[in-house]
């Protein structure tokens, strides 16, 4: 399993990619290959709130629509369009072009409760 | 991904499944592969090609006597005599309110023996309210944990299987498969040509395994209840729990055609005649979701002209239409064909159509 050693985990399975102040979201290896063919993605709309802990996004495979938990608190700045016509991507390149959305830290605190690598990969039995 | 507990049932070829890597999931009081490496792959498999499936978590009824005929067509709404020995059909078991107690297929295997292959999770009432209607005229045995059975579904089943290429369709019959002695019928769940299997625990992992062997130059894959649900909802075919339940009807499920209101007296005629003669409140209705909605699930409200006018009963996006598809009751004059209705997804609204059975229409 991909578990990327330059990222933020969540024990719900998101990861988060910090670039400055903003913080890149999106769902780990594990999580889509769990979830496995991704037919639909629901993402927050820009400038809108998201808490860290709290529902934000759906993540609808053949079999069921899953939650997304916002990693960190902040202002929606970006959300992957891309994924309106390829929810496939997060399959595919879930570190990459996969990304679900993007937010401007609020509390930089906020991310010292989030997983190191290795706590992700104990957390999944990698 | 919620944790299994140990009190579910294994069917034989549980390890069969871990080692190709399948998720498990509880369903019915089994733990049962929902997949092993995708529902999409594994639908187009069965409609393209050809899989198999582990059924053997469905129930074995076997009533046999020389009443036995007369019993079931007491106790069920299909006309048995319609059937004769080697032939299965799909029928009913209704209370005396029409409800549906479950929706079974009834093999004829010998003159006087009946299979009754039920849902997992009935397998216990089924039992007990035949034994109870049947007050020792007939015998009602639960052979379930004696008889394993596969699905092999697809258009390329039969080369899989010549020896029973030549059954008709909802026919069974006797014969040996990779050294299998078997029960075969052509019936099944996915809309596609295809055969169940019937045999002992024993040589259950036998035969999976011969199939897959003998399958893997057709491009055979192993599919899971995922796949199952998905193959099935595109036909329309209701999932007993879901889309039928005691609380409804064959005649408001649309499914009057397995209800023989000609044949005499049986369970439920009373109710079913009144419904099928003046009429009933609500149908169950198959729909197709507007591209780019999301998938419809079970649950989910149904609207039309801005009220709410029933519930969602099975819904997913489908693999072979590429968009949500899902059947649930609604008031029956909106249940016509092309007719609008809309879905409440997560607070909003999308726009769906009801369509007509089957949601995939079949090549000519």
């Amino acid at each position: 399993m991909n578990i990327p050693n330059d990222l933020k985990y969540t024990k719900t399975h998101e990861w988060v990619r910090v670039e400055g102040d903003i913080a890149v979201v999106g769902i780990t290896d594990h999580a889509q290959h769990e979830l496995t063919d991704i037919v639909y993605v629901e993402l927050p709309t820009m400038d809108s709130e998201v808490h860290a802990g709290k529902e934000c996004a759906v993540v609808e495979s053949v079999k069921a629509a899953s939650d997304i938990y916002a990693p960190v608190s902040g202002d929606v700045l970006a959300a992957n369009e891309q994924l309106a016509n390829a929810p496939e991507l997060v399959n595919k390149d879930p570190y990459g072009q996969g990304w679900l959305f993007k937010v401007k830290l609020r509390d930089s605190g906020e991310l010292g409760e989030l997983l190191t690598p290795q706590e992700y990969a104990a957390l999944i039995g990698a | 991904m919620g944790g299994i507990t140990n009190s579910l049932k294994r069917t034989l070829l549980h390890s069969a499944h871990i080692a190709l890597g399948a998720k498990m999931v509880p369903f019915g009081g089994w733990e049962m592969p929902v997949l092993y490496t995708s529902i999409r792959e594994e639908h187009l498999a069965v409609r393209e090609r050809v899989g198999l499936f582990d059924v053997s978590h469905m129930g074995e009824l076997v009533v046999s006597g020389f009443r036995a005929e007369a019993f079931l067509n007491r106790v069920l709404t299909n006309d048995v005599r319609r059937s004769q020995a080697g032939r299965a059909q799909y029928t009913f078991l209704c209370n005396d309110q029409g409800g549906i107690l479950d929706d079974l297929v009834l093999y004829w295997l010998e003159p006087m023996r009946f299979l009754l292959l039920v849902n997992a999770a009935n397998i216990y009432r089924d039992f007990g309210w035949l034994t109870e209607q049947a007050a020792g005229t007939v015998r009602v045995e639960n052979h379930s944990d004696e008889i394993a059975t596969l699905a092999l579904q697809g258009p390329l089943a039969p080369r899989l299987l010549p020896m029973a290429a030549g059954l008709g369709i909802f026919h069974i019959g006797a014969f040996d498969v990779c050294g299998v002695r078997c029960w075969v019928a052509r019936t099944g769940y996915t809309g596609e040509d295809g055969f169940e299997l019937f045999c002992a625990p024993d040589d259950a992992l036998q035969l999976w395994n011969a199939l897959l062997t003998c399958g893997a130059e057709f491009g055979i894959k192993p599919c899971g209840l995922g796949a199952r649900d998905t193959l099935r909802l595109e036909m329309c075919y209701p999932l007993h729990g879901q889309d039928i339940t005691p609380e409804t009807t064959p005649i408001e499920a649309g499914l009057s055609r397995f209800v023989a209101l000609d044949k005499g007296e049986f369970l439920g005629r009373a109710v079913l005649a009144g419904q099928k003669e003046k009429g009933v409140h609500r149908k169950l209705v198959p729909f197709q979701m507007t591209a780019g909605a999301p998938p419809p699930r079970p649950h989910y409200p149904i609207f039309a002209g801005g009220k709410r006018v029933g519930e969602v009963t099975s819904g997913a996006p489908s693999p072979s239409l590429g968009v949500g598809i899902g059947m649930g009751y609604v008031a029956t004059e909106l249940a016509q064909a092309s007719s609008p209705i809309e879905i409440e997804i997560r607070g909003k609204t999308y726009p769906a159509t009801i369509e007509n059975k089957p949601l995939l229409k079949r090549k000519p």
